[in-house]
């Protein structure tokens, strides 16, 4: 009983008792339907026909040509339904919400992008949805708050603390605490309690299935590395997963350094953090010595966030995967690089992987592969970078 | 070297049948009024007092702790000299009434479980709740708990069901009967059946049992404490706290008493009771 929901001394289910008994409803639920076979169907289903999946596995040829280095593909999560890799586990967690008979969902958001995915799933299934975004964030990302309120959901800003990502987990939570009978919570990363990381990782992990599948069509072989940009994790775990078991491919997920590790304007987790308890999982956040979870800083308020999913701290203490610091710059740099030479604007969470791709694809032969996971589409961050850059714009 | 309160006990708290129990947050709005208080709220007649150490994200607090938690922090409370004043106000021989912590999983694994516990030993704190480790996870903290003497302090609540008497089972000190959904705060009804939580608790365990969550006036105290061992008021005096800062000390012990008269009330009623079916 004790070990369960464990990724090494990580993970855990740390949370009120009043949760215990949801949090073990949706446990049993998930292992009953993960294997039924019209669930399964269903979900596929949705997949391809509403999501648009498989995404495509991109030859970045311009962009390889230009680095000189490995040979770079892109892993298009940004040309799905609503954006991002979000929706993938949305549809997973509101299609078993419905076969809990649960009628409303929520969910927390930081850039939005998971917020606009459930809002969208919602509207979808007909259950009612309310998204908890800090306060900072709804003004950094407010063409998703206006989206999600035009798909019908309820968008709380929230105030307290940092006014981001981690606050809108503590509302989201806080609201669970009190309304568990017909609400789901569709947690949106591999985060919190049992079973989420482990849930959140199975819906997401269609991401490397493809990406396997894909690359051994094109070039008969695994790749060498695989990139992902890092804040609770999900669409990393989605993008290592089925390479964990093939030792030779790389993993690297690349987290937020905001103005620098070196600095306190930083998300850094795994490069700043230390191991501790919060948000129902045991897991490394940044904090000080009195365990004060610390207000962390990202351009990018997808990765905003202290702590990270107990898996990666788990396949960092294995040294399975490596994680590195990409900086507030090096993002923007990437994010106008990528919509320069390829034509893609990438999400400011993905342009922290393209960022890192970039660096690394000039250390290594041509002979060599490296997949990115490129997770979201940048049309979100368009003002936020024109801005960061000293643009005026005009609404 | 026998310390002057070695032989408090939790169990103290209950000898007088109901308890009242009240929490402040340590450090709100600093720690000499925190010291001022504690004594106070004992000489209105509390009989156990829960001191919250302050944490940055309480998830389980409602917004008036969460503020009182942010003023601590910002006024510079910090584990250490928490532990520091209350091992003055032991010291000092004048409070007598057992004294337990509520903070969250978080500040006691970063100080370090062995080391936290071993200090709530020597400074005098008979028991520790922490609103985020469940039953499934609490063997990695109360273990510890048990080699110094300190209480680990399980909670149930309204959707606990068929875990109340697992949790019942193994719980120390008292149980803490959490009244309502969602998070601390003022509430002005409690909808929950507490007699059938209670009687579930009294098929397995003795243990004196709390309730607490929402009540905020010596009639809801009263009508907790009938119910069950004990009241337990948080957000109301911390809201006070929050209103007349340094000031709030003669406040808070008025209020306070107030709120034992309840108690005291249902005493009384329990003992008619008695009586009657005597």
């Amino acid at each position: 009983m004790e070990n369960k929901g464990r990724f090494g001394e990580y993970g855990g289910q740390y949370i009120p008792e009043t949760l215990m008994n949801a949090v073990l409803e949706v446990e049993k639920a998930y292992e009953f339907y993960k294997n039924d076979p019209e669930f399964v169907a269903e979900l596929d289903d949705l997949l391809k026909n509403y999501a648009g999946r498989p995404s495509l596995l991109y030859e970045a040829k311009k962009m390889t040509k230009d680095l000189g280095g490995a040979k770079i593909y892109l892993k298009r999560e940004d040309l799905n339904h609503t954006g991002s890799h979000k929706i993938n586990n949305v549809l997973g967690q509101c299609l078993l919400a419905k076969k809990m008979g649960k009628t409303r969902v929520i969910a927390e958001t930081g850039a939005g992008q998971h917020g606009v995915a459930t809002a969208t799933v919602a509207a979808l299934m007909g259950l009612e949805c309310e998204i908890f975004m800090g306060k900072i964030d709804c003004e950094r990302q407010a063409l998703n708050v206006y989206r999600m309120k035009l798909l019908g959901a309820k968008v709380n800003a929230i105030e307290t603390g940092t006014g981001t990502l981690k606050d809108a987990v503590n509302a989201a939570m806080r609201e669970w605490c009190s309304r568990m009978d017909d609400t789901h919570y569709v947690l949106g990363s591999v985060m919190g309690p049992h079973p989420f990381p482990t849930i959140v990782r199975d819906f997401q992990s269609v991401i490397s299935k493809e990406i396997k599948q894909q690359i051994l069509e094109k070039e008969g072989r695994l790749p060498d590395a695989v990139l992902a940009c890092v804040g609770g994790g999900s669409n990393a775990i989605g993008a290592f997963y089925e390479f964990i078991e093939d030792k030779e491919v790389e993993l690297y997920g690349c987290e937020a350094a905001g103005e620098g590790a070196d600095t306190p304007r930083t998300a850094a987790t795994m490069t700043t953090g230390t191991i501790g308890i919060f948000h129902g999982m045991k897991s490394i956040f940044c904090q000080d010595s009195d365990g004060q979870i610390a207000p962390v800083y990202s351009i990018s308020a997808g990765l905003d966030y202290p702590g990270i999913g107990p898996e990666h701290a788990f396949l960092a203490k294995e040294k399975r995967a490596k994680y590195v610091p990409v900086t507030d710059e090096e993002a923007v740099e990437a994010f106008e690089y990528l919509s320069r030479v390829e034509g893609i604007i990438p999400a400011i969470e993905s342009s922290h992987a393209v960022a890192y791709a970039i660096k690394l694809a000039k250390t290594m032969d041509k002979d060599k592969i490296i997949v990115v996971n490129l997770s979201g589409r940048g049309d979100k961050d368009v003002a936020a970078i024109a801005r960061y850059r000293g643009e005026k714009l005009f609404d | 070297m026998k310390t002057s309160f070695e032989n408090i006990k939790i169990q103290d708290a209950f000898n007088d049948e109901k308890a009242l129990i009240t929490f402040i947050t340590g450090g709100d709005p600093d720690l000499g009024t925190t010291k001022k208080l504690i004594e106070a709220i004992q000489n209105a007649g509390c009989d156990l007092i829960e001191i919250g150490i302050p944490f940055s994200d309480p998830i389980a607090e409602g917004p008036v702790i969460q503020e009182a938690d942010e003023r601590a922090l910002s006024n510079g409370c910090t584990t250490d000299k928490l532990f520091d004043a209350i091992k003055e106000v032991r010291m000092s021989g004048k409070v007598t009434i057992p004294m337990v912590f509520m903070t969250y999983a978080n500040v006691v694994f970063a100080y370090g479980t062995e080391k936290f516990m071993k200090r709530c030993n020597e400074c005098g704190m008979q028991g520790i709740i922490i609103p985020d480790i469940p039953f499934e996870e609490k063997r990695e903290f109360s273990e510890i708990c048990k080699k110094y003497g300190v209480d680990f302090i399980s909670m149930i609540a309204p959707t606990s069901e068929d875990r109340i008497k697992m949790i019942a089972k193994e719980a120390s000190g008292f149980l803490y009967v959490v009244s309502s959904l969602g998070v601390t705060g003022i509430r002005s009804d409690i909808t929950t059946d507490i007699d059938t939580m209670i009687a579930h608790v009294r098929e397995v365990s003795d243990i004196p049992t709390a309730v607490g969550f929402g009540i905020s006036n010596k009639q809801q105290a009263m009508n907790m404490a009938s119910k069950s061992d004990g009241a337990i008021v948080g957000s109301a005096i911390v809201k006070l706290i929050g209103e007349y800062k340094k000031d709030c000390v003669p406040v808070v012990e008025k209020y306070v008493r107030n709120l034992k008269q309840g108690v005291d009330a249902a005493k009384t009623n329990s003992d008619i009771e008695k009586n009657l079916v005597g």
